[in-house]
């Protein structure tokens, strides 16, 4: 019993450790112009799911032709550029590439697309 | 004189019945119209569709290019394409190009022309049918496209199509254009400016800047909207495919060669 009762306590101080120092180890992240406002889902669900929305709604714009729905990546570099740099990447407190950095998941989308913000000519936003 | 009388009043009460039958029967299809007229008219307005919208196979892209028009020492098409979609200009052999001029000599009559060559965006695409993957494919409007998603660089497209419309990408790319994203390992083509399209633009790059240059060569239209300049031009003038013989009913039609 005892060493049962040790056991949990042991597991518990570990686990409140390393949730201590994962919290320290988190990027904080430049979220851009969207900081503070609503995203197109929950925050929540959002780091979960973003891939497959974005999956989902490329097909629809390759195949079909549907543009400017709410689960596009240039929706998500719109809002979470960095307003210093205009770009998701570029060091590691950057949206897109602070996180997966920090989830040791590879990025593949800006090899192909643009990272940065579209800025109308002559305005810096 | 009196018989015919009593009789005229029933000659006109005939004559207001099937008056107000046509009315009645007038004014319903009146309203039957009216009922289906705005649907129609708006999607007539937008060209086919809302961004929200699905392309659909009621509209056909293409382009006629006019060979008498096309002047050879001009390369303004090829010069917008590659501003339009962020392309470097061409200085290896592999470099990726989507347009290129070609020059044609007519041997037994001295006649030196040329033309822009690109996607013939054709109804049938050989592209397509040899992809092992379905990245090649052709769009509900016509537009043949890679789906760079789903493209393994396989290159078999490109050695299927006719007219080496097709270029693969050799290299890591940097500052791509948010319209048109491009990526080392995958195959591209001329995507008749679909950012533009998608848009609501009736023109492409190509076609903006032979205008701007004065040639009018490329013309860009819809091919299955009567009220288009291309579909009266394509009934009235001779015009032809590359490679006709092939039987692949090419988008983009030449005229003067």
């Amino acid at each position: 019993m005892i060493i049962r009762l040790t056991a949990i306590l042991f597991s518990i101080i570990i686990a409140s450790a390393a949730f201590a120092a994962d919290k320290s180890a988190m990027p904080k992240l430049d979220i851009g112009k969207g900081g503070g406002v609503q995203c197109v889902e929950d925050p929540k669900e959002m780091r979960t799911t973003h891939m497959g929305l974005l999956k989902h709604q490329r097909d629809e714009t390759v195949h079909k032709g549907i543009r400017g729905q709410k689960h596009s990546l240039a929706g998500c570099v719109e809002c979470h550029a960095s307003t210093k740099t205009n770009s998701v990447l570029g060091s590691n407190e950057a949206f897109c590439q602070g996180c997966h950095v920090y989830a040791a998941v590879k990025l593949d989308c800006f090899e192909c697309h643009t990272s940065k913000r579209k800025v109308t000519a002559g305005v810096k936003k | 004189m009196n018989e015919i009388n009593p009789s005229s009043p029933t000659i006109s009460d005939a004559q207001t019945t099937l008056n107000r039958r046509e009315f009645l029967t007038k004014s319903s299809i009146g309203l039957a119209g009216l009922a289906i007229a705005p649907g129609m008219i708006l999607f007539d307005l937008a060209h086919g569709r809302a961004p929200s919208e699905a392309v659909t196979n009621k509209v056909r892209w293409g382009m006629l290019i006019d060979n008498n028009q096309c002047e050879s020492g001009c390369n303004d098409c090829v010069t917008g394409c590659n501003t339009e979609h962020g392309l470097a200009t061409p200085t290896k052999p592999t470099d990726s190009q989507w347009i290129r001029k070609v020059q044609l000599k007519d041997t037994s009559t001295g006649r030196v022309s040329s033309l822009p060559m690109m996607c013939q965006h054709c109804e049938e695409p050989p592209c397509v049918d040899v992809c092992p993957t379905g990245a090649s494919f052709k769009r509900a409007d016509g537009i043949v496209l890679v789906d760079a998603h789903t493209c393994i660089g396989c290159r078999y497209c490109v050695m299927a199509c006719p007219y080496q419309a097709r270029s693969f990408v050799h290299e890591v790319l940097t500052d791509q254009k948010p319209e048109t994203p491009r990526g080392k390992g995958t195959v591209e083509s001329c995507n008749l400016c679909v950012n533009r399209i998608d848009k609501g633009d009736n023109t492409t790059a190509c076609a903006e800047a032979c205008t701007k240059a004065g040639h009018n060569a490329i013309l860009f239209g819809d091919l299955n909207d009567p009220e288009s300049a291309i579909y009266k031009r394509i009934r009235t003038v001779a015009s032809t495919q590359i490679r006709a013989d092939l039987g692949l009913n090419t988008g983009v039609r030449y005229e003067g060669i």
